[in-house]
């Protein structure tokens, strides 16, 4: 089943063409990398996925919603976290969960069972309590995902959610990626580890506005005759003759 | 001589330890890494060593001076780029460069030839606001900043952080033609593969160096036999493996999962056969060198 | 020097390449004057007033008694010559004088009228206009106490007259107090948001691990706004003279010297600030809330401090721009010389000095 499919999707400024044309589906509880340089046009193509950006041609379907047209159902089916993602940080961690199930529509009867359900699952119970600021930068990103999809999304959108983390927390974070994608959730996530393209079901890569590459990273080895995905997206990021944003 | 020496360092922010009991050296013209997650206490040392902060306790020397007694001196003689992308972002990269140069009293054409080939990346955006640049330009040009008075030790804290990697691998490059030049380069980083860069790295957590050494060796030094497994479902592989009692530790690594056993009478035979058992597809297990990140959680487990 | 004026030069560019900066450093200056040229409706109590009284007859000291009684006016002194009344105004310690005219009584019993004249200080036109109105209404109680228990019947008629301010306009007190704000603003909010700016971003960390010596970075940040509230003083000035017309009675040099003196005040203030600051916002914050309301509430701009209760009273010594509106209003519309603002003078000196003395003790060469 598809939960992504963009065709043709193209969005210019002015001139200039952040996204050129590109065309993908990612199917359910797949694990979906989107691998660029900076500038390469991932983020225009995400805020035009989860319909924050309009796009100037070509069609995009998120969770069987036009991206265009029905943006609100899509937001209604999608989670989002990034590096910058806020937690409110002088807030304790039971009440940033409060609050974003509240904002994503959580009926209010729910509220508590998933609160409580959310902290075990990630062994915060003893943090219930604590402000949001005060935890360890792993945990805070463990909890921000947690949040993220909480409403239990058709699909999440991960901007690089691991910058900065603790080789240990780092793989704490990709067990939870791996359990939601388990539950069917969809993870549509963008990272600048190249390790962590490897754990990807399925990778693109973007250059210049437009998808190079794109098929499991095993495939993309043997295709580009590279070692580790490091290697591929080198062998195809030189290629760009885009340099600055 | 030493280039950077530093002893029994420590540092706290109220009841924080942010540094406890921090010593190196660094010899001159080496890379030197300091590689360890956000939090753990890089930027405080880089502080101390730049002469930004003074240690609670210890002492340290930069270039032979003093970081307490002779900080004048130390900031005369060492290039300094933090963390953050500190550049006038609405002024132009030819204004920044000018600036730069003027505050540590020399001209861009003094010293042209240290940072000709970095500058020379950026050279085409010489009209183009700081503001307007990718995060790898504008890292370029603090770094050109940070050269432009020809320091004798380089000071980089995070410059890899928030940048692409094809940008992060160019400025390796860089490094590496600046240890040519003579130039000592203490550099920080969160990414554990940047590591290998360097001619040696403390790994640092929570505020303690967990090992000081050249990568190579710290990778040797990893007592237990490294295997990568991967099979068809990873997450139900990681959940399996980690069920198993002669499993020591299991650890997603992207294409495989790092597995170290207990002890060697339990073989990796019997973990195939393990595995199989849980109905497994495509299973293969091969021995793998293990990674700084390897040794990184081994050591950090350890304290 | 090179460095430092490269580093002005950059201050310069900081300034101008930021649309909104510029907008508020040049055209905030223009709107406050316009705005505040509103009048501000004030209540006064306790007024302090003199009597000049030549008749000294029963229907005088009956008036002198109603104003003493009243609740907005204290009886402060009586003076024996007309020649005393502007030197009490000048030295700012009463509000009104209330001259009678000579056979107060006789004139009323004879002609069944009689004059008094209401002298007010009109550099403050909202106290001025607000005393004026307590006034009349109690010589015309006065009147109809009379009329009542006596049933005599007369009329006193009040002449107000009005020293410095003749026609009463707002302008007269908005002007002075316009002048210290901006002045302020500019100087100390724009200072320290600018070092502020630099300790965000990261380039002041670079700056100290430098051989730059920490007073050119400092001479550096303080050049550009105090030339810019330069040309503010001088778009005020224009603006209030030809604009406003409100003219610069006394001499213009003084008027620059005191604002200068305030300058410093302000520019070692912004210093201050930033020192103890490590954000933007931070900044913002404080030098808005910590230094313009004290400004607005408790110098005398828009709030008489005569009506204020006794702790404002103190704390609005503090202030310096009390004493340099007292300053301003002295030179600008009284027209007075040197010698009546020298107190305001040494007081704004000190200050600054002070200022300048703990900022400079303060900035710091390292982060903490």
């Amino acid at each position: 089943m598809k939960v992504i499919s963009a065709n043709n999707l193209t969005k210019t400024f002015g001139d200039f063409i952040a996204v050129d044309n590109i065309s993908f589906d990612v199917s359910k509880g797949e694990i979906f990398g989107f691998l660029g340089a900076n500038g390469a046009g991932k983020t225009t193509a995400i805020k035009m996925l989860c319909g924050l950006s309009k796009p100037t041609s070509g069609k995009g379907f998120v969770a069987g919603f036009d991206v265009e047209k029905e943006s609100e159902q899509v937001k209604k089916n999608i989670g989002y976290m990034s590096q910058k993602f806020a937690l409110y940080e002088d807030l304790k961690v039971w009440e940033n969960i409060r609050l974003y199930a509240g904002i994503y529509g959580v009926p209010e009867k729910e509220i508590s069972s998933k609160t409580d359900l959310l902290l075990e699952s990630i062994g915060f119970q003893k943090e219930k309590n604590t402000l949001v600021k005060s935890l360890p930068l792993g945990w805070k990103q463990k909890l921000a995902f947690s949040v993220s999809i909480i409403h239990e999304p058709k699909i999440v959108f991960l901007d690089e959610p691991t910058g900065g983390v603790d080789p240990l927390a780092r793989r704490k974070f990709w067990e939870l990626i791996y359990q939601a994608a388990d539950k069917g959730i969809t993870v549509f996530v963008t990272t600048h580890y190249m390790d962590e393209a490897e754990y990807c079901n399925r990778v693109t890569i973007m250059v210049d506005g437009k998808i190079e590459a794109l098929d499991t990273p095993q495939n993309l080895k043997t295709e580009f005759n590279q070692n580790s995905m490091d290697g591929v997206f080198h062998q195809l990021a030189r290629k760009s003759i885009r340099k600055a944003d | 001589m030493k280039s950077i020496t530093a002893e029994n360092i420590k540092r706290n922010y109220g009841k924080v330890e942010a540094l406890i009991d921090i010593s190196f050296d660094v010899n001159k013209g080496e890379i030197f890494g300091i590689i360890g997650p956000d939090g753990a206490g890089k930027t405080t040392l880089f502080r101390i060593l730049t002469t930004l902060l003074l240690p609670d306790s210890g002492s340290a020397t930069v270039d032979g001076f003093d970081v307490i007694k002779d900080y004048k001196s130390i900031r005369k003689n060492v290039g300094y780029m933090p963390g953050r992308f500190s550049l006038y972002q609405d002024l132009t990269v030819e204004e920044n460069l000018k600036i730069f140069a003027s505050v540590f009293e020399t001209t861009l054409e003094e010293n042209y030839h240290i940072i000709k080939d970095i500058y020379q990346h950026i050279e085409p955006f010489n009209k183009r606001r700081a503001a307007a640049l990718s995060g790898g330009m504008k890292q370029k040009l603090a770094l050109c900043c940070a050269l432009i008075h020809k320091p004798s030790v380089l000071f980089l804290d995070e410059p890899t952080t928030g940048i692409d990697p094809v940008s992060r691998k160019e400025l390796w490059v860089m490094l590496k033609n600046l240890k040519q030049l003579g130039i000592t380069i203490l550099v920080s980083t969160p990414y554990m593969d940047e590591a290998s860069l360097c001619d040696r790295i403390a790994l640092i957590q929570k505020g303690k160096f967990l090992n000081i050494d050249s990568p190579k060796n710290i990778v040797e030094q990893f007592q237990k036999k490294m295997w990568g497994i991967k099979s068809k479902n990873m997450s139900k592989l990681l959940n399996d493996l980690r069920a198993n009692p002669e499993v020591n530790t299991c650890y997603a690594f992207g294409e495989t999962h790092h597995v170290t056993l207990l002890n060697e009478k339990f073989t990796i035979d019997n973990v195939k056969k393990y595995i199989e058992n849980k109905g497994h597809n495509d299973v293969s297990i091969t021995e793998i060198a293990p990674t700084i990140e390897d040794c990184f959680i081994e050591l950090a487990k350890e304290k | 020097m090179k460095q430092f004026l490269i580093f002005t030069k950059k201050e310069f560019y900081h300034i101008f390449r930021d649309r909104w900066t510029t907008l508020i450093l040049l055209v905030l200056p223009i709107l406050m004057i316009i705005l505040f040229g509103f009048g501000i409706t004030t209540e006064i109590k306790n007024t302090k007033f003199a009597v000049y009284d030549p008749s000294r007859d029963v229907a005088s000291q009956g008036i002198i008694n109603k104003f003493s009684t009243s609740e907005y006016f204290t009886l402060s002194e009586y003076l024996d010559s007309p020649e005393q009344i502007e030197k009490l105004f000048q030295k700012g310690k009463i509000g009104l004088v209330i001259v009678f005219s000579e056979k107060f009584h006789e004139n009323i019993l004879h002609t069944g009228e009689a004059q008094v004249q209401l002298i007010l200080d009109g550099t403050d036109p909202n106290t001025a206009l607000t005393l004026t109105n307590y006034a009349t209404q109690i010589i015309n109680l006065y009147q109809q106490e009379q009329k009542e228990s006596k049933n005599i019947l007369y009329q006193i008629k009040s002449e107000i007259k009005l020293l410095y301010n003749p026609t009463l306009k707002g302008e007269y007190n908005t002007v002075p107090g316009v002048m210290g704000m901006v002045l302020m603003l500019i100087c100390a909010m724009m200072t320290s948001v600018s070092i502020a700016r630099e300790k965000e971003l990261g380039t002041m960390e670079v700056l100290l691990v430098s051989p730059m010596k920490p007073i050119i970075i400092i001479l550096s940040k303080v050049v550009p706004y105090f030339f810019l509230s330069l040309i503010n003083l001088t778009t005020i000035l224009l603006l209030s003279v030809f604009v406003l017309k409100v003219p610069i009675v006394g001499s213009l040099w003084l008027l620059i010297f005191v604002s200068l003196i305030f300058i410093f005040v302000a520019l070692a203030l912004g210093l201050l600030i930033s020192s103890v600051v490590e954000k933007q916002m931070v900044a913002l914050l404080i030098s808005g809330m910590a230094l313009m309301m004290p400004i607005i509430l408790l110098s005398g701009l828009m709030f008489p401090i005569e009506n204020m209760p006794i702790v404002l009273q103190w704390i609005s010594n503090i202030i310096p721009a009390k004493w340099f509106i007292i300053a301003v209003k002295n030179v600008m519309i009284k027209g007075l010389g040197i010698a009546s603002i020298i107190n305001e003078i040494i007081i704004l000196t000190s200050m600054a000095v002070i200022l300048t003395a703990i900022s400079l003790k303060k900035f710091k060469t390292r982060l903490e």
